[in-house]
């Protein structure tokens, strides 16, 4: 294991970008070399990019890359998610093709799970995928796709056999999204962005071998995809934050970040930006008043403790012990701490919570943390769906009666949207 | 890092849980509460002989089985599970760590061995009637006389200090103020001048006393005057062990909660079965693990002397207070009628669970410490 130690690979890493680190290099490039190296994603396995380290060890590396200001393989959003699906699940061919230009940031990913008629219920989902002997054919409609009018490809659930019980009558499949035969329409949401899109799908087509899977796996790798987007939620925080160094990759790094990136530049205020409270207070001079003491005071008890738990987990992992939906009690926390840190916030600002805009509380900010909170005890899963996991994954409760039994075709659900 | 157990740890908690479960289980702690004397004699000599654990974070040469902080947390937590009647937090937490931190080294040798190994049972007076928690609440005086101390005051809230053998006084010089002047100093439980009564409580597995001190004779411990830092050490290492034991305590609740929601049946389906149940299980659990989180990591701070000792032991009090009462509260809401009776034994935790919960501090105490050390040190 000596090996595997921290100080060795930090000096290991070290070296590395000692040599090879240089901000002058165009972004893309660097990040192929990151790939080929194996430091980009050095908890990935050898042959994809990686270097078979546990991720234990991540932290010292990140540290490293931080240090002399080092730009990382593109690992914000739904990419993210769509590597993780491939690793487990996708054939060599697959990992081939798509996960090398995930960490370069040359291909950008969607998910096209919800749907207008079943989001917490996504086994519902009723957009369908027909095989014609040659290739799928698509069509349906997808709801609360982040960044689909940026992504080329898309991650997509869809029901294959109405025969079959709702869970195992579902397909999984990576589709191309730059086809004439999908529109997508942005969405304007309560805080102003418009990230997330409806995506609509007449005889839009995906080649045989892009199936992830066997025809009736998607619900199985569905939960992989979901599995990683709670144990995610944690890391929201950190989020599209934009280096102002001087040099071309930095650069090509801002203008990442305001394009393809753009719908996540939101993402650290959904979070609640627990980061600024403390300061703002002692700033304001609020910090004198019992009352907001108290909140404050929780408030940071509570993300100190999530990040523990968050450690706990990690450490845990890094053991070997199996994943598990322990992940439902990070995105749970998370959210109890957002909507906490938005309440701070608001004690914090006074009379100027109400305000928006340039004259707003830092420029906008805090107005933006205000409205975006909402988003995080809905968006990849409700908090009422977290707790039904905790209670029946991990507490062993017993399930809820099913109303939903028997085929698809017969389980009562909404009725089609008028377009 | 102190995130994880080593084998050794869990084998050791493994080791005090089988003993707990065997020898002390509800039955043994309904009967010991019962008793004059509050705990089983018998039990605590097993306590002491088979697995020596009031001696287990004192060092070898004191007589303990050298063993660290963490160790000690481990085994609070398995005795707060079991809600243990025994002196053990009286005198292995409190009054231990008061001569480990204000004694001297000839007065430790003197004095830890007979506690470290369960002979005479210790604990430490320092809170009075106007119920401050911090040193600085301290009204009873001591005045020198010859060659030892006189004295004047009362204490109350003291644990065990009806029976303890051996008391532990915070006291200060005439005039002090603040955690200025403050001493340590020794009473023997028959020395003359020396009133104790033991308080009606809530909590009937956990006993306090009320002590009055006329005139009483005391040893000097430590160096006279100097003893603040000590003490408030002490009490911050003191609400990081009694964290632990409500993480444990927490834990029985929790269990006891979900095994009773998966088995009562109403409207034809397990009550566990409901969302309104299944989701209070849900957010207890998460309460739980993350102040358990909270606990480990301030336990583990303590063990290594960390300066951020008193923030996290802040942190993690108050989290517990919370957590604890919350578990009690909901444990007893999801046995419904059963649960508010005397026969079920959920009562007997939430009364601990009560108590705990401002024993050394409540939430909002610790809430607005944690804020203060944190601008301390911004
Ligand atoms: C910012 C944002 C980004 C998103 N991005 C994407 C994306 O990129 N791709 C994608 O596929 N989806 C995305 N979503 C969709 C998201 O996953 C769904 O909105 C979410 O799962 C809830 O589904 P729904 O909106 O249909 O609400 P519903 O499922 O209709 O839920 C309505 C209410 O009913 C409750 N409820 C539902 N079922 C139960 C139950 N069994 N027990 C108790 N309560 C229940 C819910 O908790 C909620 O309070 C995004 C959402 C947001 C807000």
């Amino acid at each position: 294991m000596s090996q595997f130690d921290d100080t060795t690979i930090r000096t290991a890493v070290r070296d590395w970008l000692a040599t090879h680190w240089d901000p002058e290099r165009g972004l893309v490039a660097w990040r192929h070399l990151l790939a080929e190296s194996g430091w980009g994603v050095p908890h990935w396995p050898s042959e994809w990019c990686g270097r078979d380290l546990p991720v234990a060890l991540l932290p010292g590396i990140e540290a490293e890359f931080d240090a002399i200001g080092a730009v990382g393989v593109a690992r914000v959003g739904i990419r993210l998610l769509a590597a993780a699906t491939l690793l487990e699940h996708g054939r060599d061919e697959h990992k081939a093709r798509f996960l090398r230009r995930i960490l370069t940031g040359e291909d950008t990913w969607c998910q096209l799970f919800s749907e207008p008629g079943s989001g917490s219920d996504l086994a519902g989902a009723t957009t369908r995928a027909d095989f014609d002997g040659e290739r799928w054919r698509v069509n349906g409609q997808k709801l609360w796709t982040t960044s689909a009018h940026h992504a080329q490809w898309g991650l997509l659930l869809a029901r294959t056999d109405w025969d079959l019980p709702k869970h195992q009558g579902l397909s999984y499949f990576v589709i191309d999204m730059r086809q004439s035969a999908i529109q997508v329409q942005p969405l304007k949401q309560m805080n102003g962005y418009a990230s997330f899109n409806q995506v609509f799908f007449t005889d839009a087509e995906i080649p045989a071998e892009n199936l992830i899977g066997a025809v009736g796996d998607g619900w199985k790798i569905a939960m992989t995809t979901l599995a990683h987007e709670r144990r995610n939620a944690d890391a929201l925080k950190r989020w599209g934050r934009a280096s102002d160094r001087p040099g071309r990759i930095y650069a090509e790094e801002r203008a990442e970040i305001a394009t393809v990136m753009e719908p996540y530049r939101w993402y650290p205020q959904r979070a609640g930006r627990v980061d600024l409270t403390f300061s703002r207070a002692r700033e304001t001079g609020r910090i004198a008043e019992p009352a907001l003491r108290q909140e404050l005071s929780r408030l940071l008890m509570l993300a100190q403790c999530a990040e523990w738990m968050a450690h706990r987990a990690r450490h845990a992992k890094a053991l070997g012990r199996p994943e598990g939906p322990e992940g439902s009690l990070g995105k749970l926390a998370a959210s109890h701490l957002a909507r906490a840190a938005a309440q701070v916030h608001t004690l914090i600002s006074g009379a100027d919570a109400m305000l928006a805009g340039p004259e707003a509380p830092l420029g906008g900010l805090i107005a933006e943390i205000l409205l975006s909170v909402p988003a995080t005890s809905i968006a990849g899963g409700t908090d009422e769906i977290q707790r039904n996991i905790i209670a029946e994954r991990v507490l062993d409760l017993p399930r809820e009666p099913r109303m939903d039994a028997g085929p698809f075709r017969d389980v009562p659900r909404n009725p089609p949207r008028a377009r | 890092m102190h995130f994880a157990f080593t084998d050794e740890q869990e084998q050791f908690r493994a080791s005090v849980q089988r003993f707990l479960r065997e020898r002390a289980p509800i039955t043994a702690v309904r009967s010991a509460m019962e008793t004059t004397l509050g705990y089983d004699r018998t039990l605590w000599r097993q306590l002491c002989d088979e697995l020596g654990l009031p001696g287990i974070q004192v060092p070898e040469a004191l007589g303990g089985q050298g063993f660290g902080f963490v160790e000690l947390c481990i085994a609070l937590e398995e005795m707060g599970r079991a809600l243990l009647c025994a002196p053990f937090f009286a005198s292995s937490v409190l009054a231990t760590q008061a001569l480990l931190n204000g004694a001297s080294e000839t007065q430790q040798l003197e004095l830890l061995p007979a506690i470290a190994s369960g002979q005479r049972i210790a604990t430490l007076a320092w809170v009075e009637s106007n119920g401050r928690w911090d040193p600085g609440g301290i009204a009873l005086t001591a005045t020198p006389v010859g060659t030892g101390y006189r004295l004047d005051g009362e204490k109350k809230f003291v644990l065990d200090g009806d029976h303890a053998e051996v008391i532990l006084v915070a006291a200060r010089a005439p005039g002090s103020v603040g955690a200025a002047g403050l001493s340590l100093l020794l009473v023997e439980a028959e020395a003359p001048g020396l009133e104790r009564h033991p308080l009606q409580t809530l909590d009937p597995t956990r006993r306090q006393a009320a002590l009055r001190f006329n005139g009483v004779s005391a040893r000097l411990l430590g160096a006279a005057g100097n003893a603040g830092a000590a003490l408030a050490l002490t009490l911050d290492q003191a609400a990081v062990a009694l964290a632990s034991e409500m993480v444990g305590g927490t834990a029985a609740l929790l269990e006891s909660a979900v095994a009773y929601a998966k088995i009562r049946m109403q409207f034809g389906r397990p009550i566990g079965s409901f969302q309104a149940i299944k989701h209070q299980c849900a957010e207890l659990l998460l309460a739980q693990e993350l102040t358990a989180a909270a606990a480990r990591y301030a336990a583990a701070a303590v063990a290594e002397n960390a300066p951020d000792v008193p923030a996290l032991a802040a942190l993690a009090k108050a989290r517990a207070s919370d957590t604890y009462l919350q578990a009690a509260v909901e444990c007893i809401q999801i046995h419904g009628g059963v649960g508010f009776t005397w026969d079920h034994d959920t009562h007997l935790w939430f009364k601990r669970a009560k108590t705990s919960q401002v024993l050394l501090g409540d939430a909002n105490y610790h809430r607005e410490r944690y804020l203060a050390q944190l601008e301390a040190g911004a």
